[in-house]
């Protein structure tokens, strides 16, 4: 192929780009308490409220006086958290099932792969909405409605996967060996499908923090006062002509975070298969 | 292909009636909520709440409303609004055009511009124009809608005046550019990145460097050779993405106070009017199978070789 120099180290650089704004949001929601200078909802002063950015409030404040600033800090860990542990779920259940597709078979895999096709046939933030109006609005119940939605695509690809690896010459000398089933599921399939499985998982991050800012932006994920980007935005609308600032930064932060990962998912799966980005 | 299009058609019953149960289920696993919703903060009597149930149907038990709401639905009829004295139906009918016009026109912008975008990045590969087209694509793709929507909004209404902030107007087209814009973006960014690796891919092919040693044109090569070629993969993640389009009005048009079914959905959701939440999810459904089933047929047309039995 004519890959020239500089557009390998452009992919690689998207991979470094993507990994240092990953780790510097990670780093961001850990260290919130020791980063932001103001409390996010304790230090709200009446006094100060609606400030434009300043010295002394980087971000400006809110209609009640706090500072947006640590609010958006602050916010990452909302975001971090939903993102990673309904993909995390996500992750498991769709693993759980492609296995179970892959390895059982007949009914199994009938069953399993028409429900992955109504899951693809649902817009993810629909699904999310419908189990939203059933839940009612709260943190724990967006994790609950992101972490049931996003598993069909991790459930495909394990099947296939399976389903592929079959044929392999390693995988049929463990059969010759009189491996049973589950131990070659463990020892030769499922160490060859971490990669694009973790990478699919990125991108789902990023997936889930769209949609939890969104659903937060309905005012159906995190609840006030609680700092959550989509959340702050929902209140920003409001105030959209006085104080405009309110609006920025945390569609900025959601944006960058976003960003990051995606760069993340795309540039390590261009460094694990260099030709599958091509398609 | 007429016998495949009915198949395909048929194949939409179980499909239905498989997110029809998942959704009965996961709605109506808490009853009665609908009538202290409707009685807001006041007090009711518990014989009025009784009778609130009757009249929805509520005191039968789950599988005779069930079955109940099969049979209305195999009529076409999606019930009555608990709250609204409107029929599902009639409700649905109400908001449909709006979304279509803002789903449609946010698709022609994403194709119109993505499409051209992607092509000129290819052709262009590793120079600051493709550079500077594909940062635009990426950052596309991250970008929350409703923060794009809230930016225009602070740009083009309330700094230069251009657009009203948000509503639907009598219809007309300046009440529409705004929505539309920030619906159609992030498509637009990742039409334009899978046009560019489509068009990278179709360029490495051997009948292109046939076609380039019989010295035909660049502009011919590029018409007939590489766009034909492309088309499909194309036109499969342009379906896809119409697909999602839909369901992401809802943000857009709550945002934009857009009188469309995302924001009829949205509004039913917080007063749980489970009627209206059932009907306008499976709407939202039913309008992406038909999407991808156009595609489907539409690969036909594009591409001879591909033969439906």
């Amino acid at each position: 192929m004519k890959d020239t120099i500089y557009k390998k180290i452009l992919r690689r650089k998207n991979l470094v780009v993507g990994i240092i704004i990953t780790l510097a949001v990670v780093f961001m929601a850990i260290f919130a308490p020791l980063m932001s200078p103001y409390h996010p909802i304790d230090d709200a002063d009446l006094m100060v409220s609606d400030q434009p950015p300043s010295i002394e409030f980087l971000f400006g404040t809110d209609e009640q006086g706090r500072d947006i600033l640590s609010r958006v800090i602050y916010g990452a860990r909302v975001s971090l958290s939903i993102g990673l542990l309904s993909q995390a779920m996500n992750t498991v259940i769709g693993v759980v099932l492609g296995l179970l597709a892959g390895f059982m078979g007949k009914w199994w895999d009938d069953i399993i792969m028409g429900l992955t096709n109504i899951m693809l046939s649902i817009p993810s933030l629909v699904f999310a909405l419908a189990i939203m109006a059933l839940l009612g609005p709260g943190l724990i119940n967006v994790f609950l409605a992101l972490g049931f939605t996003n598993w069909a695509y991790t459930c495909r690809i394990t099947r296939s996967q399976v389903l592929s690896s079959q044929e392999l010459n390693f995988v049929k000398a463990a059969q010759a060996l009189g491996y049973g089933k589950i131990r070659i599921m463990f020892t030769q399939i499922l160490p060859n499908i971490v990669g694009p499985i973790l990478v699919i998982g990125t991108l789902g991050v990023a997936g889930a923090i769209l949609i939890e800012a969104g659903l937060s932006f309905l005012g159906l994920g995190t609840q006030p006062p609680t700092p959550s980007w989509g959340g702050m935005l929902a209140t920003a609308r409001e105030q959209l002509f006085t104080s405009p600032w309110i609006s920025i930064f945390p569609g900025l932060a959601i944006f960058i975070t976003v960003l990051g990962l995606n760069l993340l998912g795309d540039g390590w799966r261009d460094y694990m298969d260099p030709r599958i980005s091509r398609q | 292909m007429l016998a495949y299009t009915v198949r395909r058609l048929l194949q939409f019953i179980p499909t239905i009636i498989g997110i029809s149960l998942i959704m009965f289920c996961l709605l109506n696993v808490l009853p009665g909520n609908a009538a202290l919703m409707a009685g807001g903060k006041r007090e009711l009597s518990p014989e009025l709440i009784e009778k609130m149930k009757k009249d929805w149907g509520l005191d039968k038990p789950l599988y005779v409303r069930y079955l109940i709401y099969m049979k209305d639905l195999a009529h076409g009829d999606l019930g009555q609004s608990f709250l609204r004295q409107e029929k599902v139906n009639d409700l649905l009918a109400s908001r449909i055009w709006p979304t279509l016009r803002l789903a449609v026109s946010a698709m022609v912008i994403a194709l119109t511009i993505g499409i051209p975008l992607g092509f000129f990045s290819a052709l262009r590969q590793g120079t600051w124009g493709d550079s500077a087209s594909m940062i635009v694509a990426v950052s596309g793709v991250a970008m929350p809608q409703f923060w794009l929507g809230l930016l225009l909004m602070l740009l083009f209404s309330a700094k230069m005046n251009w657009f009203p902030t948000s509503g639907y107007g009598d219809g007309d087209f300046i009440h529409l550019v705004l929505p539309a814009i920030t619906l159609g973006l992030g498509s637009m960014a990742l039409l334009a990145r899978t046009t560019r690796a489509a068009v990278l891919e179709v360029l490495e092919e051997d009948f292109i460097r046939t076609a380039r040693s019989k010295g035909l044109s660049r502009f011919l090569i590029n018409r007939r050779h590489v766009f034909q070629n492309t088309l499909v993969l194309i036109l499969t993640t342009a379906g896809l993405q119409f697909g999602s389009l839909i369901g992401q009005t809802v943000i857009v048009e709550k945002l934009f106070s857009w009188p469309g079914l995302g924001s009829l959905l949205v509004d039913s959701i917080f007063l749980r009017d489970i009627p209206v939440v059932q009907g306008g999810i499976l709407m939202i459904i039913l309008a992406f199978l038909i999407v991808n089933l156009v595609v489907d047929l539409l690969y036909c047309v594009i591409d001879p070789r591909i033969k439906y039995q």
